[in-house]
């Protein structure tokens, strides 16, 4: 009897239930962290299918402008879907390195992830710049409103964490592996893993359906 | 260099909003002056403004709510003043500054005073009732707060700083585009939801965390009190609703700023796609308000009837079955809008599922009073008066939930009645019970019984004149945002309205009257033992005003109603349980980072309104290097010495053991 002390007796339970399995207690910091940033991601999650959503709604509403078929190039997108997926294993072993504590490898992975974010970053921008130099801009007709915004929505996703990715390393590299900080690093792992599932969703609703029609 | 902000934005040639905001603007710097000489502004910063403990942000909160309830209050005293005159005359108020009070005053009432409030009793009482410390997240809590504050401030703003919305408080397209609004009003109303929907979305996040990961040891799911059951509920509602709100937000200004076309009329945009969305979160949105009220009522009612709550475990399913269904329905607010026959009838049947779930509500809590030892209290006042009240709205929402039914009411003042009905009758009702209940917790002493019940009953009978009049005006055909009109038969029940509307006035100044009365009385309102209502959950385990550790110890659970079986048992043996061994507290720091945020969120989201690129730009940078900062901290965390916890805890055993010999020599 240190920390605690009995509130209700034994036997109050009216209506016996809450028997079978007595609650431990609050959960380490750890694990409220990633519980917390795994209902964020949900969050997101929900943002995004608004999104797509609209582009189900919109996508054969073309105005007169250019229709999915004509404009998608897959080679790009192809590329596009190798980095990400590549990033999510550097990403993987960045968190590895973190739990072991290797500074090099953490480093390294981080830095590979890193340039696989922006590989990805700069063939989307092309592709848009290249789209709105055609005249088919996102005000050209809302399939390419509703396109811009899912992928474009994507592509900010990714850039906050690119962002994110280099505080984290500056952040090692200033404090070491302090709990707090793998905290984040867990957090900021979940976050990249799961853009690469919305990125998943992207490529097979815009791009592969997109083409086909 | 300014954007779209030049002095034609100050309203010189439109004296009422600029008189208001001039008083307004003094009233500001009168107080602020007043800190400043009275040398009060250390302590506003480090134990207030700075503060990352859930009980002052939850006070931060209600604090918000009362004074945007008197704006959105002066809203609704104009508009019924405009229509009880406006017959056959254009009234005092031009039309369009009429439109935009109504759209202020609903954006305000739902967004800036029932949202905060609830968030703030939620904030105040769910960890106190879990038996922890703090909630899940301190400092991301005092960041959803000053966000909420920040778009309370733009709203205000707005008033003599261009101009708000005109579209009414969902701005539907196309009448929210750029072409049929070029103004800024849409675009205050669209940044300063966006902005405040991230704090409520940081809010949810945290209590469902809260909830779920943070109970204290033997707290079972069900031992959980049924406002912590409630609070999970919207919270999820929460977590599940506002991204959409934000995404829709986000594709309206997307066609307002960048020429997209989400919602216009051109290019293939798609306007019902609007309704959609908005109403996936809106009607969410009403069940995030109630549930909570809801969950005040339980606490409120068992606790001055005396009872366990009745049906304890109907009442958790009730409360997961709503959070279900709630968002199944939301198509009944377009059942207008061409769906046709079978839709319609799907929608309809789903939404008067939900009144099966609150009736149980309702009779558990008849039956909760039924042979008890009923106390009518204030809050319990508050409790008896929404039962009645809620009902009619209840019905009356099954009612414009028979889609042909529908046909002849939507848009009426039927429906402003309806919403009206459930919304203070059930919302309001549960705040101002909470906040009567729950008072002498946070600031250790009792509000004055006597003006609570002039308020009660002044704002109780305020509440059926003013709105029974606009079921009958309803039904006779008046539609809702009119700004004059020339049917004779409206005329009479506008002007009882009106009478209403001053009785409801008085019920609110009976109200802050209330307040004055018990600063003034403080001492002899004294809360010593820190349960005044002899209650049952945790809160009122521990000392009013809880110290910022909340619990010396933490509890051990072992049943429903913990705080209640403990009294019975130290009754019993006019003892209280041994002293537990004290030991050192960590508790987080203070941390302005909501605060700064909340200041370039403001930045930001005025500059983006008038179009100040620049400025724009400086106010993201801002926001994040304060979150790097933020993330720098070495020391999140500060240590409360054993010594200190246990001195804290004694003086509150004793006042408890004097209480509990009191209670046995009865
Ligand atoms: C204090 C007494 C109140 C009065 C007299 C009042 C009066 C009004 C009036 C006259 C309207 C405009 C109806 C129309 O469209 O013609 C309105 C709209 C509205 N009110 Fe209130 N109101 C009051 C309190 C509240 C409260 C407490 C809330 C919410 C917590 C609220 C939420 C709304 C909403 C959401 C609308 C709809 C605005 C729209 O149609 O765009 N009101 N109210
Ligand atoms: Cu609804």
């Amino acid at each position: 009897m240190s920390m605690t002390a009995t509130v209700g007796r034994a036997h109050a339970d009216p209506h016996h239930i809450g028997r079978a399995a007595e609650h431990e207690g609050p959960a380490p910091k750890r694990i409220v962290t990633a519980y917390g940033f795994w209902i964020f991601l949900l969050s997101d999650i929900v943002m995004f299918s608004c999104f797509f959503a609209a582009y189900a709604v919109l996508s054969g509403q073309t105005a007169g402008g250019p229709k999915g078929s004509e404009i998608f190039d897959q080679k790009n997108v192809a590329i596009e879907t190798v980095c990400l997926l590549l990033s999510s294993f550097t990403c993987g072993m960045a968190s590895i390195a973190a739990d072991v504590r290797n500074r090099l490898w953490f480093y390294l992975s981080m830095a590979v992830t890193c340039a696989l974010g922006l590989i990805f970053l700069s063939i989307e921008f092309r592709e848009f710049a290249d789209l709105v130099a055609r005249g088919y801009g996102p005000s050209r007709s809302a399939f390419l409103t509703a396109f811009f915004s899912l992928v474009g929505c994507h592509g900010l996703h990714v850039s906050a964490g690119v962002l994110w990715l280099l505080t984290m390393m500056a952040q090692v590299f200033a404090k070491g592996f302090r709990a707090d900080i793998l905290r984040r690093m867990m957090c900021f792992a979940l976050f990249w893993h799961a853009l690469d599932i919305i990125w998943v969703a992207v490529f097979s609703v815009v791009y592969l359906l997109g083409s086909g029609a | 260099m300014l954007g779209k902000l030049d002095w034609s934005a100050i309203p010189f040639d439109q004296p009422i909003p600029l008189i208001a905001g001039a008083v307004v603007l003094v009233a500001i710097l009168a107080v602020l002056g007043w800190v400043v000489v009275k040398g009060h502004l250390p302590y506003l910063w480090h134990e207030w403004i700075t503060s990352v403990d859930h009980k002052r942000i939850g006070v931060m909160y209600i604090l918000l709510a009362s004074v945007m309830l008197l704006r959105g209050g002066s809203d609704a005293i104009m508009m019924r003043v405009q229509q009880a005159i406006a017959y056959q005359s254009q009234g005092y108020l031009p039309p369009e500054h009429y439109n935009q009070i109504f759209s202020a005053h609903g954006t305000i009432m739902i967004f800036f005073v029932a949202m905060p409030f609830v968030i703030g009793l939620m904030n105040l009482v769910v960890p106190l009732q879990l038996g922890v410390r703090d909630v899940a997240f301190p400092t991301l809590n005092s960041v959803g707060f000053w966000l909420t504050a920040t778009g309370a401030l733009l709203v205000n703003l707005s008033l003599v700083i261009g101009e708000f919305a005109r579209t009414g408080w969902l701005a539907f397209p196309p009448l929210s585009e750029l072409s049929y609004s070029p103004g800024v009003g849409v675009d205050y109303y669209a940044w300063s939801l966006q902005i405040s929907g991230v704090g409520t979305l940081v809010a949810g996040i945290n209590l469902v965390t809260t909830v779920l990961k943070l109970r204290t040891k033997g707290m079972n799911y069900l031992r959980m009190p049924m406002f912590c059951w409630t609070t999970l509920a919207s919270n999820l509602l929460i977590v599940a609703a506002f991204p959409i709100l934000t995404a829709t937000l986000a594709m309206l200004l997307l066609d307002r700023y960048l020429g997209f076309h989400f919602f216009t009329n051109e290019a293939g945009g798609n306007v019902m796609m609007f309704m959609n969305l908005i109403w996936a979160w809106g009607h969410p949105e009403v069940y995030i308000l109630v549930l909570p009220a809801f969950g005040i009522y339980s606490e409120v009612v068992s606790t001055f009837s005396g009872k366990a709550l009745f049906g304890y475990r109907s009442m958790v399913l009730a409360t997961m079955a709503i959070c279900v269904i709630s968002f199944m329905v939301w198509l009944h607010h377009f059942f207008t809008m061409g769906a046709g026959p079978d839709v319609n009838a799907i929608f309809g049947i789903a939404s008067m599922v939900i009144a099966v779930p609150t009736g149980v509500k309702i009779y558990n809590w008849l039956f909760t009073m039924y042979g008890g030892r009923i106390r009518f209290t204030t809050p319990m006042l508050w409790s008896v008066g929404f039962m009645v009240t809620f009902i009619i709205g209840g019905l009356t929402g099954v009612l414009v939930a028979v889609p042909p039914a529908d046909f002849m009411l939507h848009n009426s003042m039927f429906l402003v009645a309806h919403f009206h009905n459930v919304i203070i009758g059930g919302v309001l009702f549960g705040a101002f019970a909470g906040f009567e209940y729950w008072f002498p917790k946070a600031f250790g002493f009792r509000l004055d019984e006597r003006w609570g019940k002039i308020g009660f009953w002044f704002t109780f009978l305020g509440f059926y004149v003013t709105f029974m009049p606009l079921y009958i005006a309803g039904m006779l055909g008046m539609t809702r945002r009119m700004q004059h009109y020339d049917v004779a038969a409206w005329r009479p029940w506008m002007i009882i309205a009106a009478f209403g509307m001053a009785l409801l006035s008085i019920g609110v100044l009976s109200q802050v009257m209330q307040v004055v009365v018990s600063i003034r009385n403080r001492e002899s309102l004294r809360d010593r033992t820190g349960d005044p209502w002899d209650g049952r959950s945790l809160e009122w385990a521990t000392s009013s005003p809880p110290p910022v550790f909340n619990f010396a110890f933490s509890p051990d659970v072992r049943g429903e109603d913990a705080y209640w079986d403990l009294k019975a048992h130290a009754k019993q043996q006019l003892l209280e349980s041994p002293e537990p061994e004290y030991r050192d507290i960590e508790m987080p720091r203070n941390s302005p980072t909501g605060f700064v945020c909340a200041f370039f969120a403001t930045i930001m989201g005025f500059s983006l309104i008038w179009h100040i690129w620049w400025l724009v730009i400086v106010g993201g940078i801002g926001a994040f290097a304060t979150f790097v900062v933020f993330a720098w901290r070495d020391h999140d965390e500060y240590v409360i010495p054993a010594a200190e916890v246990a001195r804290v805890d004694r003086i509150n055993r004793e006042e408890r053991r004097n209480l509990v010999s009191m209670a046995g020599a009865v």
